[in-house]
């Protein structure tokens, strides 16, 4: 195990080298003049401002130097800084941290929740009704936009129900029950994509377990049904579902833009896009990067859950 | 491989040549109810992008009527907040969603595709640096990197479909480069070569046919995913701009006037849904068609 994470490890430094080099080239892909375009259009520079903000950017430097430059503050923590508020972006990021970690967290949670039992029963009665609508509603759950889900949902508990989630953000260590009442159909429409997802998976795996020579030993032995599902064929089936989690985080932090800004909660993803939105890119950047960052470190997470769970990947 | 047994006892040795998955694919699909569904969903939006002038019952742009109309009438959707056909709007955006979607995934099949045969036929030292620009491109949440290229090229179709485009090259050039570097190393191309067959010819009659069925099956799921991420981009306001019709459009400036009529925002979101559940059940039955292991009911 010991040798395996140092080789995921080794190969995890040019990962990131390349995510910090092409966040980096996106950000000198600006059309125009860069300066202009940070400012605005509303600000008139005199040439030593301008020549002051281009020093400020690192945009003086030819691109390999500025790459350099800015790798070294960005392994010291520093992102940079705001454009628009002039704050730290690290500080920035930090703060709305929280928000984006609670609501990818519940979304996975809900739909690890229901997808695990019913994709387990859709295997176990495969062809029945219940597959058949378990299959039928994945399918719809992959189709269905989120943000249209998002917005279908504030429609109908606002129109139907007279309830309209809070837009300020309500923090979890002030009042729980309101923070949980907020997250409500901001996790239901993450989650959403999620459970279809997780629920083919474990219906597919668990069928692929049930087809092998020891669930036929275990039966043949005279186990009851129950025990042969639960701790011969259910504990190997869901080992390779655990690496949907890890791809599924992409899924949950690209969502999360989108969510967050339909229902005006200031996490990572609102950040990022109204980062667009105000022309902040050393925000956009820091977001950017950050994101990645995470979802690299993530999915090895999951990956190194995966070769400890099956020694089969770890010496392979 | 008929062909080839029967020269081959002649003594004229010439290689295998790959049945045509494209028909055996289509026989599939039509075969499987699931895929017919999705084939008739797609096709409906097909006929609905071609036909749009002649079925549109008013103009995408014009504003004939009175803002925010309830469904029925002259406007059998209803109309959106500066008076124009909720309908219109929704067949002239398909146009808008196939045109992305075509284009998109195009860009991406080109880039991914030319990179992945490259990749695996040089091998070596070209085969880890692309395949390392691929590994670092699949590092960024894909929706994310989309909105951030879309943000800083700047708001349009254009930049949409070349962000989208850009994004899921990588997915392509994977799918590509492994069926690609098995048959490279089959008989049939290595006598190909001895018989003086150069790299175009080795690619177009012996690669492409073979490596045909996962790329379909990819292109078919990446068109879904591709009309999803410009209805996302266009819905944050950094896909297709007003007035021009696209279903994100529609949804996202529709969203604000929801509570006073609904359909503004409820109908472009099921065009969406519809189209990409059409797209997800032709690229389920690909998959379940063309994998023996799923063709047992695996899935």
């Amino acid at each position: 195990m010991g040798r395996y994470l140092l080789r995921r490890l080794v190969l995890l430094i040019p990962t990131l080298l390349g995510i910090s080099a092409l966040v980096l080239v996106l950000m000198r892909l600006l059309p125009g003049d860069a300066v202009d375009i940070l400012v605005g259009p509303e600000l008139v520079l005199g040439p030593e401002q301008r020549k002051a903000l281009y020093r400020l950017f690192g945009l003086d430097a030819p691109i390999h130097i500025h790459y350099f430059n800015w790798l070294i503050e960005v392994l010291q923590g520093n992102l940079g800084l705001s454009v628009r508020t002039a704050q730290p972006i690290t500080k920035v990021i930090m703060q709305r941290l929280p928000i984006t970690i609670e609501l990818a967290l519940l979304a996975s949670a809900l739909a690890w929740v229901i997808a695990i039992p019913l994709g387990v029963l859709s295997a176990v009665r495969r062809n029945g009704t219940l597959d058949f609508v378990a299959h039928i509603s994945g399918l719809i759950g992959l189709s269905v936009p989120n943000f249209w889900l998002a917005t279908m949902l504030l429609l109908v508990s606002s129109l139907y129900l007279g309830w309209q989630p809070s837009l300020i953000w309500i923090s979890p260590f002030k009042d729980l029950l309101a923070n949980l009442q907020q997250m409500l159909l901001p996790v239901l429409s993450l989650s959403a994509v999620l459970m279809a997802v997780v629920m083919r998976m474990m219906r597919s795996s668990m069928l692929e377990v049930l087809g092998q020579d020891y669930i036929r030993t275990a039966r043949s032995k005279g186990l009851r049904e129950q025990a042969v599902l639960a701790r011969h064929a259910f504990k190997n089936a869901a080992i390779p579902v655990i690496t949907v989690q890890g791809i599924q985080v992409g899924y949950l932090l690209g969502g999360a833009v989108v969510i967050e800004q339909i229902f005006g909660m200031p996490g990572i993803g609102w950040t990022i896009l109204n980062g667009i939105y105000q022309r902040d890119y050393p925000v956009v950047q820091g977001g950017v990067l950050f994101v990645a960052v995470a979802f690299v470190l993530v999915n090895l997470l999951v990956d190194l859950v995966y070769a400890y769970l099956d020694p089969r990947i770890r010496y392979d | 491989m008929a062909t080839g047994t029967a020269q081959a006892v002649k003594g004229a040795w010439v290689p295998h040549r790959p049945r045509n998955p494209f028909a055996e694919m289509a026989g599939h699909l039509v075969r499987h109810p699931v895929g017919l569904t999705g084939i008739l969903l797609v096709l409906l939006f097909i006929v609905l992008a071609i036909a749009a002038p002649l079925i549109a019952p008013f103009d995408p742009v014009a504003q004939p009527s009175k803002r925010l109309l309830p469904p029925g009438g002259q406007h059998l959707l209803g109309t959106d907040e500066f008076g124009r056909d909720v309908l219109s709007r929704i067949i002239y955006g398909s146009r808008v969603s196939f045109q992305v979607g075509v284009i998109s995934v195009g860009i991406a099949l080109f880039l991914g595709g030319a990179l992945g045969l490259i990749s695996a036929y040089y091998l070596g030292l070209v085969d880890s640096l692309v395949m390392r620009v691929v590994d670092i491109m699949f590092a960024f949440p894909t929706i994310i990197l989309i909105i951030a290229i879309s943000g800083v090229l700047g708001a349009s179709m254009t930049t949409a479909m070349i962000a989208i485009g850009i994004v899921y090259a990588p997915i392509f050039a994977r799918i590509v480069r492994a069926p690609t570097l098995v048959v490279m190393q089959q008989q049939y191309v290595e006598g190909a070569r001895a018989f003086g067959a150069g790299w175009l010819r080795i690619m177009l009659r012996y690669v492409l046919p073979n490596i045909a069925a996962p790329v379909i099956i990819q292109t078919t799921l990446s068109f879904s995913t591709a009309i999803l991420s410009e209805a996302t981009l266009s819905f944050l306001g950094l896909g297709t701009q007003p007035p021009d019709p696209s279903w994100g459009t529609m949804l996202g400036s529709g969203r604000k006037f929801m509570e006073l009529a609904p359909w503004v925002a409820v109908y472009p979101g099921l065009a969406i849904a519809l189209v990409v559940l059409g797209l997800n059940l032709m690229g389920d039955a690909l998959r379940d068609a063309l994998d023996p292991r799923l063709r047992r009911g695996l899935t």
